[in-house]
């Protein structure tokens, strides 16, 4: 076997693919090649390194140099500079925005240095597509492990102790999950993992099943031992063809391996994998839902209990975890409950993924120890908020979630002061608000996310949710009153008591948490008429200064609807009654003499 | 591909494997390790430097020393080539010349196994801009 002496290792996540990082990788090696250089230096490609703001990434080992946005073209300077004479190439490093400095090693960015990586650990690290890598890395260690030296009871016990909560988003106790489904009398079991992974701008479980896919197999393998169930399904998305495909590759190899089939590490345990695809709609998401979708049935969620552990797919106990559950299970087996105790806070253990997004300076995929503070997350591994605006707030936990504001900052990152806080943890999402966000529009936005997305099986979110947001729009349209605001609490409080399941349960609460937090914003709508953040288009007027205006005329020659008039050299005005607000007179005007009101 | 069929066969297996991948694992932590940093402009190339470097990767990993190897630009010792710059865990860096195979061997043998100088040292007169 060849011992390369340098690695360079190519992000193949979704989003650096997008951005041709396959054919940078093709470069790379044709490079390498070229220079004679095939035995010495390796490229591999890897899943996602999470930061995604900057991709396609490259990262040189062992100087741990980082490359930021590569392009297919820079594969030749790479390979002469760095590969061949040890330079690095320097316009294509990581300069931190804050000192300006060139910072070449990713150890020293800000965006790694409060991160734990556990659930990641492989991400942006190994070659997803060889089990060989996986293997290297302690790979399937811990199932060979539990099925030749341990009981199903013994292991449920150390997945007990180390407080692993589910983090699909209701955080249930995960050993406890384990128990139930082996202490449920059947002989027919099912080990389903939730990869339907819905909410807007998150994407924690696709990266790992597109990095990292052995981890959850592993896992699931360990959970049938557990459980005593022998078969094993993945709910995923079709809009996952990546992770789709990787997933496929990683059950062909495990199976060639012998860690799926029969007799695996000699015992008598059995259990195989097969991939279950979701058509995309929210709602199959949710466990129950899920079961019934992959049955062939209407994706629509029934009543609990009886919980799936008891009674799940066709009818047999079924444990569903989520793909980040899974993904943290091997390492709690093979470090012990003992050190992932050490992770967290008193009861929230180990660490979280978080997909950043919005309007924050490095958006990007992290993981964070339990019980780190919103500030830490948004300004030190975020880099704060983009173009140096003013941070308005945090929308945690997706369209279920709440948003929090800068009062909440220092809130500790852990199930229960979140909630506390009017927020949840939720499966990872976390969407940053800047000032020129109206935050009656993001209510709207999720809400109009929510009513989508309702099976529509149960009156109370069928029906309430798209009152709300009839009366959420009308607030955005300058039509609300003062009652409208009380109308919304009321009938958000009347859908969360009385919906079926948690959609419907939480659909109300962005346009709540937000009231609590930006009550203030919504009065602007209802009373004064005015969208504070200049959003809202219908409460918007332009005007012109009189001071400014020239009369140079570009204005109306800009305008689509011929809303302006005015001679040349004399000052312009804009009809009210004309005008779609599209701001093209504002763009083009020179002279500041347009604006918005 | 045999069948792994019990744990032994998985750990021999990672054994086998583990080069593979264990360059990733010792970068994330190089303070900790012996560091070796070979010069490696087309000057150096020339006078072997490459050489040089695939001999004291094989051999540290053959005489079970965790270190990482990496290459750096010319160090502007040009007179010396190849030269090689080796950082014990909480030492100063010290610098050796004309380091052709035979060269470093002595250097592993003496001086990053036991910690005695040997011959050959170049005084560092330099500053890096990073660090
Ligand atoms: C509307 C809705 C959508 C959900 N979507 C997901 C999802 O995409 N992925 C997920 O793992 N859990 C989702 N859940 C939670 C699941 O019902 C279930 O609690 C979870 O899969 C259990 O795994 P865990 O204990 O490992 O978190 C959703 C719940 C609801 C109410």
């Amino acid at each position: 076997m060849v011992d390369y002496k340098i690695h360079l290792l190519v992000c193949g996540g979704t989003g650096c693919k997008s951005s041709q990082s396959q054919i940078l990788a093709e470069h790379l090696r044709t490079e390498i090649d070229n220079q004679g250089l095939s035995d010495f230096a390796q490229v591999v490609v890897t899943g996602c390194f999470g930061f995604c703001e900057k991709g396609p990434i490259v990262k040189v080992i062992p100087d741990n140099t980082f490359y930021t946005q590569v392009k297919p073209e820079d594969a030749k300077e790479i390979v002469e500079e760095h590969v061949v004479k040890g330079r690095k190439v320097e316009r294509l490093l990581y300069k931190d925005p804050k000192s300006d400095k060139i910072i070449s090693d990713s150890k020293g960015m800000e965006f790694y240095k409060k991160q734990i990586r556990i659930a990641l650990r492989n991400c942006g690290v190994i070659d997803p597509e060889n089990i060989e890598e996986y293997i290297a890395r302690d790979g399937y260690e811990a199932l060979g492990k539990v099925l030749t030296s341990m009981t199903p009871e013994e292991t449920i016990e150390i997945v007990k102790k180390s407080g692993l909560r589910g983090r699909g988003g209701a955080g249930f106790p995960t050993g406890l999950k384990w128990e139930i489904t082996r202490q449920s009398p059947g002989t027919e079991k099912y080990v389903v993992c939730n990869a339907d992974e819905g909410d807007p701008g998150a994407f924690m479980d696709r990266s790992i099943l597109e990095g990292d896919p052995h981890t959850v197999i592993e896992a699931m393998a360990i959970n049938g031992f557990c459980t005593g169930a022998s078969n094993g399904l993945v709910y995923i998305r079709a809009e996952y063809p990546l992770a789709i495909e990787r997933l496929k590759k990683a059950i062909d190899q495990a199976r060639e391996f012998g860690m799926l089939g029969k007799n695996i590490f000699g015992t008598d345990f059995a259990f195989d994998i097969t991939l279950r695809y979701g058509a995309g709609a929210f709602v199959c998401g949710e466990e129950t839902a899920l079961i019934h979708s992959m049955e062939g049935g209407r994706g629509e969620p029934t009543m609990k209990p009886p919980f799936p552990s008891v009674k799940g797919y066709l009818g047999k106990p079924t444990n569903v975890n989520n793909v980040e559950t899974f993904a943290s299970v091997p390492v709690i087996i093979n470090k012990g409950w003992e050190w992932y105790n050490t992770i967290g806070t008193e009861k929230s253990k180990g660490t979280k993924v978080f997909a950043l997004a919005g309007k924050v300076n490095n958006v990007g995929l992290i993981e964070v120890p339990m019980g780190i503070t919103l500030r830490e997350v948004i300004f030190e591994i975020g880099g704060g908020i983009k173009n140096g605006k003013k941070f308005k707030g945090v929308q945690i936990g997706g369209p279920s979630g709440g948003c929090l504001t800068y009062k909440h900052l220092d809130v500790p990152i852990e199930y229960e002061s979140l909630i506390a806080a009017g927020a949840m943890m939720g499966s990872g999402g976390m969407i940053i608000m800047d000032e020129d966000d109206c935050m009656v529009d993001v209510a709207k936005y999720f809400l109009d996310f929510t009513v989508d997305e309702s099976c529509g099986k149960c009156t109370p979110c069928r029906v309430g949710n798209k009152r709300m947001h009839e009366l959420l729009t009308n607030i955005t349209k300058g039509n609300g009153t003062k009652d409208d605001i009380e109308r919304l609490v009321n009938l958000g409080n009347v859908i969360k008591d009385t919906s079926l399941c948690m959609l419907g349960q939480s659909a109300p609460n962005p346009v709540l948490s937000i009231l609590d937090n930006f009550r203030e914003e919504y009065e602007a709508h209802v009373v004064d008429k005015k969208c504070p953040a200049g959003v809202c288009k219908a409460l918007m007027v332009y005007e012109i200064v009189p001071e400014n205006c020239v009369g140079c005329t570009a204005c109306a020659r800009a305008c689509p609807v011929g809303a302006i008039t005015g001679e040349r050299k004399e000052i312009h005005r804009i009809d009210p009654a004309l005008c779609i607000k599209c701001g093209a007179c504002m763009d083009r005007c020179k002279f500041n003499a347009v604006i918005v009101n | 591909m045999n069948k792994i069929k019990n744990l032994a066969d998985l750990r021999d297996l990672k054994d086998k494997l583990q080069t593979k991948t264990k360059l990733r694992d010792k970068s994330e932590n190089p303070e900790q390790m012996v560091q070796v940093k070979v010069a490696m402009a087309t000057c150096c190339i020339a006078s072997g430097s490459r050489e040089t470097m695939n001999y004291i990767v094989d051999e540290l990993d053959k005489r079970n020393i965790d270190a990482v190897v990496t290459q750096t630009g010319c160090m502007g010792y040009c007179y010396a080539e190849p030269t090689v710059e080796v950082i014990m865990p909480g030492k100063e860096p010290v610098v050796f010349g004309y380091v052709d195979t035979k060269k470093a061997d002595e250097i592993i043998e003496k001086y990053i196994k036991s910690g005695i100088l040997v011959e050959g040292i170049i005084p560092v007169n330099y500053k890096k801009i990073e660090q």
